[in-house]
């Protein structure tokens, strides 16, 4: 078994929290920005797979078209990062009050052989009701993480289960499909908000 | 302020034939000096899926204290692991191994970060409930918590 030791913070550590942080902003927002290095998704209209939703009703991207969209992957077996996110997600949903009324959330599963529908509808109950869970066969999740330029993988866990390594990011798309920017997991309130209601604002007319 | 491996497996040897007390520095950091703050947990859906526990371990002694494991009734296989998330944004999450708490020091288990991750739950973690869970250190010592089990889209210790 794998035995890597872990640096935990002492009292000095403080310092390199505060470096830690401003790294953090400038890689995330700041001039180090790398998302231009990463593949941008598909424009919705353009994505080509199909799945079924949490009540059972057949769904593909270009049924979002119309309103803006924020789409995030995961899997309901998920313990720490899918319910950090999708309650994270569902505060956003709260401070945009009425403004959520006009945003598709989708939360998509990698992991086709344990997410049903019945388990996705079970799982997505407990959070904000706009979340719209979507389940699939796992060459339409192929599929869809490869529209979405995401990324998953299978991994065995010690007890005979197994995880799934998956994208963590949040996808922004406007009104008409257009892909607008991502919020990258452990991004704060603060910045994550704004970029929701940039998606909601930006249409045809401001984007070529 | 590292306890090596070797280090500790000397100590381990020395306690054993009852020579610690001939040193005159204490050789090993006691586990007993270890407080624990904020733990809290998730409810679970049903018991196939694994659950989560989260809390801030703190290290209120002069010698560094090592975690080599965790125990509970709840499940069959709890360990520590740690979330980590690379450029292209993918998450995962692995063993984390030993942790090391430096003197005064402390370790954050959190949303994202680190996790006590208890697989093979026995028993559904219901909302509203509580569950101990037994931290085991590298002297032996051990410190056992009482987490309570918070909603599935709880946040952290206060909701
Ligand atoms: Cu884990």
């Amino acid at each position: 078994m794998q035995r890597r030791r872990v640096l935990t913070f002492g009292s000095a550590g403080l310092g390199a929290i505060g470096l830690t942080l401003f790294a953090g902003w400038w890689q995330v927002d700041g001039p180090g920005a790398a998302q231009s290095d990463r593949l941008r998704p598909l424009a919705l209209s353009d994505m080509n797979f199909r799945m079924v939703d949490h009540e059972g009703i057949t769904v593909t991207p270009q049924s979002l078209v119309g309103r803006a969209t924020m789409v995030f992957f995961g899997f309901t077996y998920c313990p720490d990062v899918c319910p950090t996110t999708l309650s994270d997600i569902s505060l956003w949903l709260d401070d945009l009050g009425n403004d959520a009324d006009e945003l598709n959330v989708v939360f998509i599963t990698v992991d086709s052989e344990r997410d049903t529908v019945d388990a996705m509808a079970d799982y997505v109950s407990y959070f904000h009701p706009a979340i719209r869970g979507w389940v699939g066969v796992s060459d339409q999740i192929a599929q869809a993480a490869d529209d979405f330029r995401a990324n998953y993988e299978k991994v065995p866990l010690e007890d005979g289960d197994y995880t799934m390594n998956h994208t963590a990011s949040v996808f922004l798309f406007n009104p008409t499909g257009e892909f607008v920017s991502t919020i990258d997991y452990h991004e704060q309130r603060e910045f994550a908000v704004p970029k929701i209601r940039r998606a909601l604002k930006s249409g045809a007319d401001t984007t070529s | 302020m590292r306890l090596t491996a070797k280090n500790t497996l000397l100590a381990g040897v020395l306690s054993a034939f009852g020579l610690t007390a001939i040193l005159s520095a204490p050789v090993l950091a006691g586990g007993n000096d270890v407080v624990v703050e904020d733990a809290w947990s998730r409810a679970s859906i049903g018991s196939n899926r694994p659950g989560v526990a989260y809390m801030t371990i703190r290290n209120t002694g002069n010698e560094a204290v090592t975690l080599t494991s965790i125990r509970t009734d709840l499940a069959r296989m709890p360990e520590i692991h740690q979330t980590s998330t690379n450029a292209e944004g993918v998450s995962s999450m692995a063993p984390a191994g030993e942790l090391e708490i430096a003197p005064g020091g402390f370790v954050a288990l959190e949303p994202g970060g680190l996790h006590a991750m208890l697989m093979r739950l026995q028993r559904p973690m219901i909302e509203g409930e509580r569950f101990t869970l037994t931290l085991i250190f590298a002297d032996g010592a051990e410190k056992t918590v009482n987490v309570p089990i918070f909603g599935i889209a709880a946040r952290g210790p206060e909701s």
